[in-house]
């Protein structure tokens, strides 16, 4: 007999209103090396149902309380920094995924004073344009673990709540990812990560009525990235579609991925006495 | 009810030719296959003029006008330049103001004091306010330089025609790109005109292209290869086609679409302020206005005298000729929309809403609908949910605040709301959960260039006016 002491190993399951189930469907697949819960139509909806469900909450959150939660798991995914090397990301890529959710963190209080303002109308009136969230947001995502990063954070900062479709052959950084939101104050239900085949799963929730807006970061396939595109149009989601060349995300992310999915509400009020 | 002498406007200050050609490359053409459509007054039937439909050969060449423009003469010319031609276009509106508001009620059928008042003033306004961004947009928070799309393909409806041209070919001028606009068939005729006050400003032949038509021309224009961009206003329902369309493109797209937007009553609302909001939500226009606020809600304790106020206030209202200067509610604009207000109207009353207009005599031409309202609505019924786009009023209550948001929001539009209370307080707690673009409290139907327009949900996006109205024709 070994001494050696034989490992636990991990289960890889889903991660929707903050639990972590394994697919409805009892599916699962073989990715790096590991099972890995293969998601189903009816996990897309319930990950939306549960979306949908922290909307009221996260969106009503104060910004500065936003901000906290997202530099929180800044601190949580920098304590297990060794976790995330130990997938087999270079050290560079995880330290870079951490700094991004420092940079968004940040933008939590100060997007509406970028991106909104009191307009100057031509008479006797207040007029104040307020950026707010679109609500539920579907995402499927890139395979890098900080192109993965890169298209969450942007979308939740600002108050949306996100299901995100992780990559079918790179599912373990985002499962453990979601480790990661789960110990970080994030209310259950603002982040759901799916792991599986987008390809499966991403025309389900491109079709769904209950999502306001998609992001096509991850999707490679143009044929695929069309059809998504045409099945968004049915309730008129809002759409980022997949970028035309490789996308660096190192690069300075800007404002897009916010503002894309922001809506601008302008309120008036008559000015008197 | 007082009896007013006839007061109109005089019609002499236009000059309608019997026939325009489509305006292309800084030129009337003839379009390539000879097709001419009439344009008629909707308050006589009278023919105004005929106008040329555009086939795909001809919107190819407004294409090719406007890519040609762009490439060697507007994406090149300082912003200071492209300002004063701006400047220039605005002047020559403010200039030609009343024949513009004349000509605009002759073809809409809206009333004088509204075309006069709103619409073209509106119209200069956009214009001076986007030629102001033309030389500034390294200061506009897009980046230091930030690049125009290209060629826009921009659709417009015919509720506002001057004006939906003008929110539409402002910003995209600004910021460097050049334009095919398509009006709306049934008023195509001050399209035509700011044709010929974009070449009495000698702006550059093939920056400003005009194709008239109807559906056909519009979806050739949209899904033209060569187009980078694409701004529509109209139905949800051509919305969603074009967003089919697109898919898959690198076109840029925005949309501005239908609504149903509450107006929201609450009991410690002024009330004699509030019917004036709630008259002017739903008439103005023949409540052509996709911000309209068709869905009116009355906090349960005060309904009784809101009503009582509304009903006397509406039998004031003076329904008639678009031309005389005392009318509140000219002409529906066509007979397909006079039908579409009727069927909705007709399945209010079979569906068990109660229907009321006041005593009101319509001309025996042209295309007229009383204005309406109805009560004991609920939210399950037609006229609850679908755009009417006419003079028609659906009145709901409610007990409490929460309750008064849940209705407001019940509904895939979310364009605009309004919202009438005293306390100040619930007006924001109330802004703050209505899902709606434009939130007016106090106050309805109020427009600014500088102030940010467009829709949640399935009332479009992207936003038309503001610094936000720049973004939607740069590429960032």
């Amino acid at each position: 007999m070994s001494d050696a002491r034989v490992a636990v190993r991990k289960t890889y399951k889903l991660f929707i209103g903050g639990k972590f189930p394994r697919s409805e469907s009892g599916r699962s697949y073989i990715a790096q090396d590991a099972n890995v819960a293969l998601a189903s139509r009816k996990d897309v909806r319930d990950a939306v149902v549960a979306a949908r469900a922290a909307v009221k909450g996260w969106s009503g959150a104060t910004a500065y309380n936003r901000g906290q939660i997202l530099y929180r798991v800044a601190e949580m995914l920098e304590g297990r920094r060794d976790q995330f090397i130990g997938l087999g990301l270079p050290t560079a890529e995880v330290d870079e995924a951490i700094d991004r959710w420092v940079w968004y963190a940040g933008w939590s209080d100060k997007i509406s004073q970028v991106y909104g303002g009191a307009n100057p109308v031509a008479g006797p009136y207040f007029n104040l344009s307020s950026p707010e969230p679109t609500g539920v947001v579907g995402l499927v995502t890139p395979p890098s673990f900080l192109g993965l990063v890169s298209v969450i954070a942007p979308a939740i900062v600002t108050g949306n709540t996100v299901v995100a479709l992780a990559a079918h052959d790179a599912p373990l950084a985002a499962v453990t990812l979601a480790e990661v939101l789960a110990t970080s104050d994030l209310p259950g239900g603002v982040v759901n990560i799916l792991t599986g085949d987008p390809a499966e799963t991403a025309p389900w929730l491109a079709a769904h009525m209950d999502v306001n807006a998609i992001d096509l970061a991850g999707v490679t396939d143009q044929t695929l990235a069309t059809s998504l595109e045409e099945a968004a149009a049915g309730n008129l989601k809002r759409v980022i579609r997949p970028s035309a060349s490789t996308p660096s995300w190192s690069d300075d992310p800007g404002l897009t991925r916010m503002t894309a999915f922001l809506e601008t509400k302008t309120v008036w009020h008559p000015k008197g006495i | 009810m007082f009896e007013y002498a006839p007061a109109p406007e005089s019609r002499a200050v236009v000059d309608i030719k019997p026939s325009y050609g489509l305006f292309v490359d800084g030129a009337f053409v003839d379009p390539a296959d000879g097709a001419y459509f009439k344009t008629i007054n909707p308050a006589s039937e009278e023919v105004l003029s005929e106008v040329a439909e555009a086939g795909p050969a001809d919107v190819d060449r407004a294409v090719a006008a406007a890519r040609k423009a762009y490439d060697k003469v507007w994406s090149r010319m300082p912003g200071r330049d492209r300002a004063k031609y701006l400047y220039r276009i605005a002047r020559i509106i403010q200039e030609r103001g009343r024949e513009l508001a004349v000509l605009e009620s002759l073809d809409n059928g809206k009333p004088i004091r509204e075309s006069r008042d709103v619409d073209i003033p509106l119209v200069a306004a956009h214009f001076f306010y986007y030629a102001g961004w033309a030389d500034k947009l390294a200061h506009a928070g897009f980046g230091p330089a930030p690049r125009p799309l290209g060629v826009a393909a921009q659709v417009i409806p015919w509720n506002f025609p001057l004006l939906m041209l003008a929110w539409k070919i402002a910003p995209a001028l600004a910021a460097g790109n050049t334009v095919v606009l398509k009006p709306a068939e049934t008023t195509p005729l001050t399209a035509l005109l700011f044709a010929e006050i974009c070449q009495q400003a000698d702006l550059p032949p093939g920056v400003v292209n005009i194709v008239t038509g109807a559906g056909e021309t519009g979806r050739a224009l949209v899904e033209h290869a060569g187009v980078d961009k694409i701004a529509f206003t109209g139905s949800t329902d051509v919305g969603k086609a074009i967003a089919r369309s697109v898919a898959g493109s690198r076109k840029k797209v925005t949309l501005e679409l239908g609504g149903k937007a509450a107006n929201v009553v609450f009991e410690d609302a002024p009330i004699d302020q509030a019917v004036e909001g709630i008259v002017n939500g739903i008439f103005f226009n023949q409540g052509h206005v996709c911000c309209a606020g068709s869905r009116l809600l009355v906090q349960e304790s005060v309904y009784e005298p809101v009503l009582a106020s509304l009903k006397r206030r509406m039998a004031r209202l003076r329904v008639g000729d678009p031309l005389d200067k005392n009318t509140d509610i000219g002409a529906i604009n066509s007979a397909a929309q006079l039908e579409r207000i009727r069927t909705l109207s007709d399945i209010g009353g079979e569906e068990g809403a109660e229907r009321w207009s006041p005593p009101c005599e319509l001309p025996e031409n042209g295309f007229w609908f009383a204005p309406t309202i109805f009560t004991g609505v609920t939210q399950a019924h037609r006229i609850a949910r679908e755009e009417i786009f006419g003079p028609v009023l659906s009145v709901l209550t409610f007990r409490t605040p929460a309750e008064a948001v849940e209705k407001a929001n019940n509904t895939p539009y979310g364009l605009s709301a309004g919202v009438w209370t005293d306390k100040g307080s619930r007006i924001l707690w109330m802004a703050d959960r209505l899902r709606a673009g434009v939130v007016w409290a106090n106050t309805f139907n109020k427009f600014d260039p500088t102030s940010p327009f467009g829709g949640y949900k399935e009332s479009g996006y992207g936003r038309e006016g503001g610094r936000h109205g720049l973004e939607a024709y740069l590429d960032v």
